[in-house]
């Protein structure tokens, strides 16, 4: 492992402005990474995730990015490196995908009991066997009981809006657990678009600097990782449980401060896109909602009642935003990109399972829509709502 | 969705440039106040293996994030993928199909089925060669899409060649590229 700390240059004052720029969703990560001001970063590259940490070398190296800068010789040092160095009370950051993530599994339970708020972009991406570079979403819903929060993002303005956010929910003193920003490999990663990149003072005066209450230093004598007890596990769980339960509320306000600030909302735990009088919802997460976005401005001209409802926070899973949204509603369809073997599409079975008990609750249609990356078009879409709409659901989800 | 969203296919073989011309288009878009979405296909990148990139063009902010099934454009950077790849799946009868070849329109189409499709050709290699010196036939491809779409101008490309390429490229390359436009422009046929 090296790390390395470059002088800085004299920096243009006009690269601190808001900029206008054509980025790839990777890239845009990467900006969104410099504005919040990271004093460590760990990385190990992995496709399709490597042009995040390959920008930010880039931005180091013209003294854009201030931070120590860790090349690990694996995932799992990466991880390790950001969990000691967070520890330290200096903000930190990370970034990996599919097989990478899998190498640092055993380290992301560790980060989030040392309650290190370590913000970690993941470029969703297939695993193998067999080997592909396709969008999938399964890689990074199968850490979902590591104990880090969850976004899911649709392009690459969001992704870098919500690297932003999730520093600041993350950090708080209420949470202070890890967090991943999640956007799919291809169709977000790889796609130019335009992109804005807000200005150091505005996200200097949204984001203030990371000054946790404990930290390891040499004059404070703390220390972390100690053997415990059964009942100090059980009530350690316990609060990172209460921490969780602070994330839903923490979300919506950051997201409408961001709003306020940088003119950008994206409603917070989840959006409802014309959802008025809908006989049936289509639920999903990530890239596929733009698409869907436009099936449902396709499908209400041919006067077919069906509204998004997109999903932003997956951990904590947010049970009571989503039955107050489906509140009324007689159907729902999950469309997606995620499959766990013997279970089904984890969106759809963890929306069951949230729905359980409740007065009412919606009929709900799983469809594996989008798996391995196959794609999933506007007219598709419209195809599988209609498919929803004439049929009884099941409880498994279904191959589509 | 928008009507004036147009999707483009490009057909290219890894290290001929596909992505990069994809991107000036982008660029150009952008610079006139068009919105734009621009990717490659990815997988397995090996030079010489066949690639797809897309590019969306429209009015109106894109919001969809999914691979152009139904392209109205397509482009195809190395006339020997012809044989290897159906350039025209998916593509609907009125689509146009952009040939970088030394051959005329009549001559391809007697060896490759392309239906209804309008079919244009290029000697975009070849126009390369003379201006760059080398055999990147990015920039009359670009040009020949201007002149068949009227998406963007040919004085559009001259400006960004001189501006955005210009501050990565000496006065020698950039002056090569925008000759190769103009040739570009002049010898696409149908």
């Amino acid at each position: 492992m090296s790390a390395v700390k470059l002088e800085n240059p004299a920096l243009d004052p006009a690269l601190l402005q808001e900029r206008r720029m054509l980025l790839k969703g990777n890239h845009a990560v990467s900006y969104g990474v410099m504005r919040c001001r990271p004093e460590v970063i760990a990385m190990y590259p992995i496709t399709p995730q490597t042009p995040i940490v390959e920008k930010i070398a880039d931005l180091a190296l013209t003294g854009e990015i201030d931070a120590e800068i860790m090349t690990c010789e694996s995932e799992h040092s990466a991880m390790s490196a950001c969990i000691t160095a967070s520890l330290t009370g200096v903000r930190v950051f990370t970034a990996s995908a599919s097989q990478g993530l899998f190498l640092m599994h055993e380290m992301l339970h560790y980060a989030s009991g040392a309650r290190t708020p370590i913000v970690m972009p993941i470029v969703n991406r297939t695993l193998g066997s067999p080997w592909g570079f396709w969008p999938d979403q399964t890689d990074s819903l199968a850490q979902r009981d590591t104990g880090w929060i969850q976004f899911y993002t649709e392009g690459g303005q969001e992704s870098l809006d919500m690297v932003i956010q999730a520093y600041k929910i993350a950090e708080n003193p209420d949470v202070m657990l890890p967090a991943m920003v999640c956007h799919e490999a291809f169709y977000v990663s790889h796609a130019l678009e335009p992109i804005t990149v807000p200005s150091q003072a505005d996200v200097d005066a949204y984001l203030p600097p990371f000054n946790p209450e404990h930290r390891l230093d040499v004059d404070r004598k703390e220390s972390w990782g100690n053997v415990v007890t059964q009942e100090m596990f059980y009530r350690h769980r316990r609060d990172m449980g209460i921490s969780m339960s602070h994330v839903p509320d923490l979300v919506t306000k950051a997201d409408v401060e961001f709003a306020e600030r940088f003119g950008r909302g994206y409603g917070g735990i989840l959006e409802k896109y014309r959802c008025e009088d809908a006989e049936m919802y289509i639920v999903a997460f990530g890239a596929m909602c733009g698409t869907i976005r436009e099936a449902v401005d396709q499908m209400r001209e041919k006067n077919l009642p069906v509204g998004l409802l997109k999903i932003r926070l997956f951990r904590p899973f947010p049970v009571q935003a989503i039955q107050e949204a489906v509140a009324g509603i007689p159907r729902l369809v999950v469309m997606e990109r995620n499959y766990s073997p013997g279970l089904g599409g984890i969106l759809h079975q963890e929306l069951k399972a949230a729905l359980f008990g409740m007065e009412n609750a919606p009929l709900v249609h799983g469809y594996l829509a989008g798996v391995g990356g196959v794609n999933v078009s506007v007219d598709r879409i419209e195809e599988l709502t209609r498919k929803a709409l004439a049929e009884t659901p099941v409880v498994e989800s279904v191959w589509v | 969705m928008s009507s004036s969203l147009t999707e483009i296919r490009w057909h290219g073989r890894g290290g001929q440039g596909a992505v990069t011309a994809a991107k000036m288009v982008a660029e150009i878009a952008a610079e006139h106040g068009k919105c734009f979405q621009a990717f490659p296909e990815y997988g397995p990148e090996r030079s010489g293996a066949p690639i797809v990139a897309f590019t969306r063009l429209s009015d109106d902010p894109i919001q969809c994030y999914s691979a152009v099934e139904h392209p109205a454009i397509v482009l195809v950077l190395d006339e020997t993928l012809l044989s290897v790849v159906d350039v025209t799946d998916g593509a609907p009868a009125d689509a146009a199909v952009i040939v970088n070849t030394e051959k005329s329109p009549s001559e391809i189409k007697k060896v490759f089925d392309f239906g209804k499709r309008r079919v244009y050709t290029i000697p975009a290699t070849k126009i390369a060669k003379q201006t760059l010196g080398r055999a990147i036939p990015n920039t009359p491809m670009v040009s020949a899409l201007s002149k068949i779409t009227g998406q963007f101008s040919l004085g559009e490309i001259e400006d960004h060649l001189r501006h955005t390429f210009g501050k990565k490229f000496p006065p020698k390359v950039v002056e090569a590229n925008v000759e190769a436009a103009h040739m570009g422009f002049e010898e696409v046929q149908e």
